[in-house]
């Protein structure tokens, strides 16, 4: 066919498609409760499955004992990773492989300094921190999202030349957790009955669900076509958009959900409160738009 | 996934940049906003100019006239003209992209033989008799009705927000041809000469202060049975593939020229010194991020309207509640960078303000669009 095709492949689907069976089937909603209850986020059976299934070894080439494909790739794999609530340092332990012994293959979890200031997830479960000689010696703070643990450092680090991936892949995992909670708010809406009629009816739910659906559009093209030409600026507005597409989506599903939306029980907060965590990890809204902003006066002179 | 354009799309784009930079400085001094005769005869020339290059209807069918061209050249297209500054469809635009569409989709071979080819050479003009003063979300409780009286239809009420209704030849009219039926199965499509006795034209002037659109009264119009297109009480379901070609592509020529808006703002706020208000600045940065977002949504729907074999998606409408909202956040933050220079009508940007406003209504309220994406994208249920 002629013309820029910018949907996905047949293949790229394919990848897409069996990422999602095998955290349907390896993470569903059962060992996710199941993680929060224990209060334990990597498991590393699990990681080292993930391993195995070269879903950390993506990136790197065949030769090396990788999968070889690219960073287009990439998003549509973390895009299920966020759709499904997969915890632990995901994303760090990518940008790892072929540079920490053992992240390609999953029996390392390595962690990042991602968050500005002291704050560092995962640490007591990591074996290494991306870019840093040793792992640092850090105090337990309280964590809002049960499943990235917190720890209180006194030197952190810098994300340094991991910065722009990072904050794409993060940006897809925001973007797979803002397709779920759109999901999960439409079928809330044509299953919940009031007035005599499914709330979804009502144009108030109705629009709340539409504007989901636009946020998350829009996000969805600027993480691919941001994965396609790595562009600074396009991963900068990628992740700005994703993360507003995600924190905002679990908002209004929450709102959605009403009473059942305030509960413990109902995943919906599980996906508000990792959306906050990656809204502050490798590049926050107002670095993103300082970066846009800066971009825009340097385009045309 | 791919943005890479081909070797034959380089080479399209190239010869289009080239013959733009040829044309243009050869064109005439643009008419006044009010000077309909002036405009028309403007917007006329350049289309009989793209006509001769064979650039006219790109987009449409070989067998309607058009050039059969890929639904990304047609996107160069829009990109490129837009780009290098040149003239809009203007009065063109009902013939262009609604009209035309219509009839080289449903059209019998006569018709599109009679009505397409003066369309691509810029000869006619069309406007669109769709609104009523009681039908504009509500399109299909239209009331104008059509009275079937020998070879004609007799058609009498009126019609709203008609565009360029002063200068066109034609309009493409909905009518009601049977009151008795459901709404949506009532109505017929009919191209009515502008010339026939019994229509009059009151322009309406916008909030704005220009007279953009008009009140088209018809009584007792006689329309000839032969300008029917579709079938009688069929002209629902034909006006529905006008209205998806609108919601299509419509608006990718705006989306770069809000993107070279937004340039000169981020300049216009260095030289007056608000660029170091973090706020606006961070502003500015934010709808760089949106703007360009939005370009590659373009190129998604373009991509999947490719793929599709040319029908424009649902993706046009989550793409209309989008731009609208970023258009209209574009021109507010003109005027914060403009400040109190914003309330004079001759800064740059003011007029394109007040205009912006439109956005969210014209061509589906952003209302009515967030029910078609939640009731057909979604599939949440109908409300009662």
């Amino acid at each position: 066919m002629s013309g820029v095709d910018f949907q996905p492949t047949g293949e790229q689907r394919d990848l897409r498609a069996g990422v999602r069976d095998l955290l349907a089937g390896r993470y569903g909603r059962e060992a996710l409760r199941a993680s929060v209850e224990a209060g334990v986020a990597v498991d590393r059976r699990l990681w080292r499955e993930l391993g195995g299934a070269g879903f950390f070894a993506l990136r790197l080439p065949e030769a090396d004992g990788g999968v070889g494909l690219g960073l287009p790739e990439a998003v549509l794999v973390f895009e299920e990773a966020g759709r499904a609530l997969l915890p632990g340092p995901l994303v760090a332990t990518f940008l790892a492989a072929g540079v920490v012994p053992g992240a390609a293959a999953g029996t390392a979890v390595v962690t990042a300094f991602d968050l500005d200031g002291p704050l560092v997830a995962h640490l007591a479960e990591a074996d290494a921190v991306l870019g840093a000689p040793a792992l640092p010696e850090g105090e337990p703070v309280r964590s809002v999202d049960p499943l990235t643990p917190l720890h209180r450092v006194a030197r952190p680090g810098r994300a340094g030349p991991y910065r722009d991936e990072g904050a794409l892949l993060t940006a897809a995992l925001q973007l797979g957790s803002a397709l779920r909670t759109l999901e999960l708010a439409v079928a809330h809406a044509r299953r919940r009955e009031q007035f005599g009629q499914p709330i979804g009816a009502f144009q108030a739910v109705k629009h709340l669900c539409a504007g989901m659906l636009v946020r998350a559009e829009v996000a969805r093209t600027a993480v691919y076509a941001a994965a396609l030409t790595g562009d600074g600026a396009e991963i900068a507005a990628a992740k700005l958009l994703a993360d507003e597409a995600a924190v905002q989506g679990a908002r209004d599903c929450l709102q959605v959900y009403g009473g059942m939306g305030f509960t413990w029980e109902a995943d919906v907060h599980l996906h508000l409160k990792r959306a906050w965590v990656r809204a502050e990890q490798w590049r926050t809204a107002a670095q993103a738009e300082e970066l846009l902003a800066a971009d825009l006066l340097g385009a045309d002179g | 996934m791919d943005l890479t354009y081909t070797d034959e799309e380089q080479e399209f784009r190239a010869r289009l940049r080239e013959w733009l930079a040829k044309e243009l400085p050869a064109l005439p001094p643009r008419p006044s906003p009010d000077d309909w005769p002036g405009r028309r005869a403007y917007d006329a020339g350049w289309q009989r100019r793209l006509y001769e290059a064979g650039y006219a209807g790109l987009h449409w069918p070989l067998d309607a006239g058009g050039r059969g061209a890929t639904p990304t050249q047609h996107l160069i297209f829009l990109e490129e003209t837009e780009r290098a500054g040149a003239p809009y469809v203007g009065a063109n635009f009902v013939g262009l992209l609604h009209a035309g569409p219509t009839i080289a989709a449903e059209g019998t071979a006569a018709q599109r033989a009679r009505w397409l080819p003066p369309v691509l050479r810029g000869d006619e003009m069309w406007c669109q008799g769709f609104s009523e003063p009681d039908a504009g979300s509500d399109l299909a409780s239209l009331r104008t009705r059509a009275v079937r009286d020998g070879d004609d239809y007799v058609v009498s009420g009126s019609k709203i927000w008609t565009s360029h209704a002063e200068v066109a030849d034609w309009c493409e009219l909905l009518v009601r041809t049977d009151p008795g039926a459901p709404k949506h199965r009532g109505i017929t499509w009919l191209a009515m000469p502008m010339d026939a006795p019994g229509i009059t034209v009151r322009p309406l002037r916008t909030l704005a202060g220009s007279a953009e659109f008009a009140e088209v009264f018809l009584d007792e119009v006689r329309v000839p049975v032969e300008n029917r297109v579709g079938a009688e009480n069929d002209g629902w379901r034909v006006t529905m593939v006008t209205l998806s070609f609108e919601r299509g592509t419509a608006f990718v020529g705006e989306v770069v020229a809000c993107r070279r808006t937004l340039a000169l703002l981020a300049r216009a706020a260095k030289e007056n010194g608000r660029w170091d208000d973090p706020v606006l600045r961070r502003t500015l940065g934010r709808l760089h991020g949106e703007l360009g977002a939005l370009w590659r949504l373009t190129q998604w729907n373009v991509s999947e309207s490719q793929r599709s074999g040319g029908v424009p998606g649902t993706g046009g409408s989550v793409f209309k509640l989008a731009y609208s909202h970023a258009r209209q956040e574009l021109y507010d933050a003109a005027a914060q960078v403009l400040g109190a220079g914003s309330l004079a009508l001759d800064e740059e940007w003011v007029l394109d303000r007040l205009s912006s406003l439109s956005y969210t209504i014209a061509a589906g309220t952003s209302q009515i669009q967030r029910n078609i994406v939640a009731e057909r994208v979604l599939g949440l249920p109908k409300g009662r």
